[in-house]
């Protein structure tokens, strides 16, 4: 999913510099740090087609992360979005018409303070659920398309600006307790928008069974406070190479919930091999009207969907997205092809010290 | 008619959850015949415990990456200590996983 971006200007262009400027800062600080603490940069960078009702649509897209420890407590991570959009003109008229964005996706300062607490401060991603600060990134999705819900928070940027305690709770051989609690003030600044308000996530893990089960609830402090619920399940079985995510989400005016799975084999010479590397995914979503107030990211009216894709897993870090998707609609109903391929690079910033 | 779509999507996740187990029950008997003496474990513990936490932990959301430059093992340590929770113990564990 993309945060929204904006288009180019000078303003978004010195705030871009800025950005930069302290990147390089905090890059130059790191320097110092050990042999193994080299700053690096990852993320993806990909090319995606959407046809939807005949209609194709192209985005090369670049998602560059970039972290950078200080010290031996603190690191810097950011992510930003950058991407190209050329969508077929409307009407009768022939050709495409095109726009480019570029958006900081989150910026943000870690301090480990200690074994159970990290404190984090700046424009982070809402931990709501799972897929805005889990799956959001190109190189980690199973499809091009976020599921409905993706943006049913308290924040429709999926950002908060402000800080957040997390970290491990408990942690034992048989099960680990995971939480986070965020407050977010209220942001009109073009990059770092943001809406006030507060929540948190608490999850559940068990090893052995490979089982995640996690609540999450946040509340809307501005303007007509709202309250949101989340609930969400993943289980991937030991040594099977299937992954099966699921997750709830609720608001004042909507809800709706996706179930996910995703295989790829270990027969047939394993999870790399030619065939081990074709991966099956499915998606079943729904999403529901509560009322006719629609101040949330979910469809006007009620939508089901599923999505069937066939992704193969390149060596190098390479990945093919493919999917068809049908949508049912009381809008309309649709068909959606998607295809796209991603490549997930990580490097050092700088040629690191020797050990 | 969105009832039959649903249905569906259940048995389709029924069928593919059906063919996940097959082939760990097909996996079984393999882990089970590979024994290893005890002073082969004992070498293996400190590898086997920060592949038990890039496992448990990592792989929860992502695939491993084909490698990368040791120079930058500790960063994606702590990157993934804040993002996963993981504790101090795990997180030495995976510095020496990633650095045998």
């Amino acid at each position: 999913m993309l945060r929204p971006a904006l288009e180019l200007k000078p303003r978004a262009l010195a705030h871009a510099s800025r950005i930069l400027l302290f990147a390089l800062t905090a890059l130059a600080i790191a320097h110092h740090g050990s042999a193994q603490d080299t700053p690096l940069i990852s993320g993806g960078v990909g090319f995606f087609t959407s046809t939807n009702g005949g209609s194709t649509s192209y985005y090369p897209i670049i998602e560059p992360l970039l972290a950078a420890p200080l010290g031996q407590h603190v690191l810097v991570e950011s992510r930003a979005a950058l991407l190209e959009f050329y969508s077929p003109n409307g009407g009768d008229q022939p050709g495409y018409d095109h726009s480019h964005f570029i958006g900081i996706t989150y910026l943000q300062g870690d301090y480990v303070a200690s074994s159970h607490l990290t404190v984090v401060a700046g424009d982070f991603l809402i931990p709501f659920n799972t897929y805005n600060d889990r799956l959001s990134p190109i190189w980690i999705g199973n499809f091009q398309d976020g599921p409905l819900i993706a943006n049913l928070n308290f924040s429709s940027s999926g950002s908060g600006l402000g800080g957040m305690l997390r970290g491990n709770a408990i942690q034992r051989s048989k099960y680990s307790i995971d939480y986070n609690y965020y407050y977010s003030a209220r942001s009109a600044n073009e990059q770092f928008s943001a809406s006030r308000g507060s929540g948190g996530r608490a999850v559940v893990y068990l090893p052995e069974q490979r089982l995640e089960v996690g609540f999450s609830y946040d509340r809307l402090l501005q303007g007509t406070h709202e309250n949101f619920y989340g609930a969400h399940v993943w289980w991937e079985p030991k040594d099977t190479g299937f992954r099966l995510r699921s997750e709830f989400g609720r608001g004042q005016h909507a809800q709706g919930y996706w179930v996910e799975a995703d295989y790829r084999t270990h027969a047939f010479g394993g999870p790399d091999s030619a065939i081990g590397r074709i991966e099956p995914v499915f998606r079943i979503q729904q999403a529901f009207r509560l009322d006719t107030v629609a101040s949330d990211g979910l469809p006007a009216a009620n939508t089901q969907r599923a999505d069937f894709g066939i992704d193969y897993n390149l060596p190098h870090n390479t990945r093919i997205i493919t999917s068809y998707a049908r949508q049912f609609s009381a809008t309309g109903n649709q068909n959606i092809w998607e295809t796209g391929i991603v490549y997930r690079f990580l490097f050092p910033a700088w040629k690191g010290k020797q050990q | 008619m969105s009832t039959k779509h649903f249905v569906s999507g259940v048995l389709i996740l029924a069928s593919v959850s059906a063919l996940a187990f097959a082939a760990q029950q097909n996996s079984r008997p393999e882990i089970a015949t590979t024994k290893k003496s005890a002073a082969q474990k004992q070498a293996a513990r400190p590898q086997d415990d920060g592949e038990r936490v890039f496992k448990q932990n990592c792989s929860r959301c992502h695939t491993a990456p084909e490698g990368f430059s040791p120079s930058i093992s500790g960063t994606i340590v702590r990157h993934m200590r804040v993002r996963a929770g993981l504790s101090q113990h795990n997180e030495e564990a995976l510095l020496h996983f990633f650095n045998p």
